[in-house]
């Protein structure tokens, strides 16, 4: 099973939404889409399930070509960032109306239904009304709707972004799990790298309207292809320094700060992207930096510290696991674990991890 | 923590209390006065405890005013309502149709009631008025001033031309509040127009045609100036709805004791109804 969009291409009077697509997903996995408000994530995904036509290319579902085909013929199912239920049917009927629809026996109804709303912990709540539930039961109630069909292709639409921070988490350990074993393809869209990560799979980083890289999630954090790319699966957002190489040294361009890399490139300028989270308050590594800092913004996020500072005309941004109280101009020492910087040519396409 | 007492915060009550006082209470109060008392003017009263009211539940003019009026609400309403939201579904939902369609819905909204009865009163005519003489010249025997049946049917064509757009514009704004997602997700499921129609845009509208049943239930059970204005209630007493008809009686024949019992059972009939609907509306809202 697999789908297939080639040279798909999205345009609505003289804008441009989703420039020149080629993308195979895979079933088995989850295939996220990774990308800010208006990069064409929920565009893509209307295209995918048809319920949008792209303005030219193919869109292949089992080496079928399925481009114009209407939705409600291909088997699809979909979940909305709002908690989209039928406001009069009780959850029963709500997760059992894709069944009436195509025609399936009361007793399977009835024994799928069961079986959905107990993997989705709903059973107690079959008899509610959909505003009767919080919104974590809602958008279960959604979910469960999505998978009591066995559809070939099942798009998520940012389904966790309208809950609150604890549902969220307790729902995303589940989603995996449910989608493990079922033999669709599975779509996510998020805006948060760390939703993806956490789901595993396969990435697409999208950035207006075009996809930048796709392949497995860790690959893709891993090895960005390009700085976008690194940005898009990046937050808070990467520090990008220039540089100079030469030999094994390297140095930034704003500051005398020196390093050695390993790095089997030519010498010359390149740009450097550091994470937050691999500048921080403590060695970390077995390569590490020293870099003075002055305070700029310290904010404490839960566990973790968010310090921006300056050095050398720079602003940095750092994230360091723990809690450090620092004042605005402070002078504290920061390091930078070396080995994870990654390294992008003039053009911002990837050079190699260092 | 000790509250501190301070009486200076009724100084800001005061001139809400004095403005209610003058604005409802002090004229409704006038009005229960009269309704138990007898006068021969000079300020002279006399009690007469509840005999008003037996008089005005027991009276055959009222009973038949009373029922005009239902039969005139209850068919309006029904016409209003289903036409109100039929438009509203027919409705562009972006481009420059949108502004064009809302301006033109509002037009009669905008017209004085009593030009509105006016304008009709000449339109219906049957030897000058465009309407009445354009039935007239298809063969009907038209004549609102004489006919019952053509001066109802002039009333009824009156109202929903003055107020369907009330409906219209509530039912719109309720369609639009509807996420496209809806849409999109009954399309994934493969369900009818009709199914869409009974299955999430009803449900979804069901507050706001709740107000605008209650606004046309209010409106029209109250209505006077217009039919005045049309048939002055005629012919005979045929169009003589509540209001006309306590007008009549409180000012035509100075009967004031009889018309301040009519004016509170008028009241109380409206209040009940609507209480009655809203309850009935909002059962199942309340729970959540």
């Amino acid at each position: 099973m697999s789908l297939e969009l080639k040279n798909v291409e999205k345009k609505v009077g003289l804008d441009t939404h989703i420039y020149k697509t080629n993308l195979k997903l895979q079933k088995n996995t989850i295939n996220i889409l990774l990308g800010s408000t208006l990069a064409g994530k929920t565009t893509l995904m209307q295209i995918m399930a048809g319920l949008d036509k792209p303005t030219s290319g193919e869109i292949w579902f089992n080496n079928e070509n399925v481009t114009g085909m209407k939705v409600q013929k291909r088997n699809v199912s979909m979940v909305y960032q709002q908690f989209i239920n039928y406001p009069n049917f009780t959850v029963y009927d709500n997760i059992a109306s894709p069944l009436k629809i195509t025609g399936v026996s009361s007793d399977e109804t009835k024994q799928r239904v069961g079986k959905v709303a107990e993997l989705l912990k709903l059973s107690e709540m079959l008899n509610k009304k959909p505003n009767e539930l919080s919104g974590g039961q809602q958008q279960r109630t959604a979910l469960a709707r999505a998978l009591v069909k066995d559809s070939d292709l099942i798009l998520l639409d940012e389904p966790l972004a309208n809950l609150d921070f604890k549902l969220r988490e307790e729902l995303r350990e589940e989603l995996p799990k449910l989608f493990e074993n079922r033999d669709c393809i599975v779509v996510y869209a998020t805006t948060e790298p760390s939703e993806a990560l956490l789901l595993g799979g396969n990435t697409a980083t999208l950035q207006e309207g075009k996809i930048i890289q796709y392949g497995k999630t860790l690959d893709t954090y891993n090895k960005p292809n390009s700085l976008v790319s690194a940005q898009v699966f990046s937050d808070p957002p990467m520090n990008i320094a220039k540089i100079k190489k030469s030999g094994e040294q390297c140095s930034f361009l704003q500051n005398d700060i020196q390093w050695k890399t390993k790095l089997n490139i030519k010498d010359g300028e390149y740009k450097v992207g550091i994470r937050p989270h691999n500048i921080t308050t403590y060695k970390e590594g077995n390569n590490t930096l020293e870099i003075k800092g002055k305070v700029l913004i310290s904010e404490i996020s839960g566990s973790e510290s968010l310090i921006h500072f300056t050095n050398g005309n720079l602003n940095w941004v750092s994230l360091s696991n723990g809690v450090f109280q620092k004042k605005v101009g402070d002078e504290m020492n920061l390091y930078m674990n070396t080995d994870e910087f990654v390294y992008f040519d003039q053009n911002e396409r990837l050079v190699s991890n260092g | 923590m000790n509250k501190t007492v301070n009486q200076k915060a009724w100084f800001f009550v005061i001139p809400v209390f004095v403005l209610v006082a003058f604005n409802a209470i002090i004229p409704l109060m006038t009005v229960v006065n009269y309704a138990f008392q007898e006068t021969f003017g000079n300020n002279v009263f006399m009690w007469e405890g509840t005999r008003w009211f037996k008089q005005i539940m027991l009276s055959e003019r009222f009973h038949a005013s009373l029922g005009r009026q239902f039969l005139f609400t209850f068919i309006i309403l029904f016409i209003q309502i289903p036409l109100g939201i039929a438009i509203a579904l027919t409705m562009p939902k972006e481009g420059i149709g949108v502004p064009v369609c809302l301006v033109l819905m509002s037009m009669p909204l905008l017209i004085p009631w009593n030009v509105v009865g006016a304008m009709w009163n000449i339109f219906a005519l049957p030897d000058i008025g465009f309407l009445g003489h354009s039935l007239n010249a298809l063969g009907f025997d038209y004549n609102f001033t004489q006919q019952i049946g053509d001066a109802w049917f002039t009333t009824i064509l009156m109202d929903v031309w003055h107020w369907t757009s009330l409906v219209v514009l509530l039912s719109y704004a309720g369609l639009r509040s509807i996420q496209p997602a809806y849409y999109q997700a009954a399309e994934i499921d493969g369900a009818s127009r009709w199914a869409i129609f009974t299955k999430i845009e009803l449900p979804k509208m069901k507050k706001v045609l709740t107000i605008a049943i209650l606004l046309r239930f209010m409106d029209s059970f109250m209505i006077y100036t217009e039919p005045f204005v049309l048939t002055g209630g005629g012919p005979g007493n045929a169009t003589a709805f509540l209001s006309i008809d306590l007008v009549k009686m409180a000012l035509g024949q100075f009967d004031l004791g009889p018309a301040a019992a009519m004016s509170l059972i008028y009241f109380f009939i409206v209040l009940l109804v609507c209480w009655v609907f809203y309850t009935l509306m909002m059962r199942n809202e309340e729970k959540s």
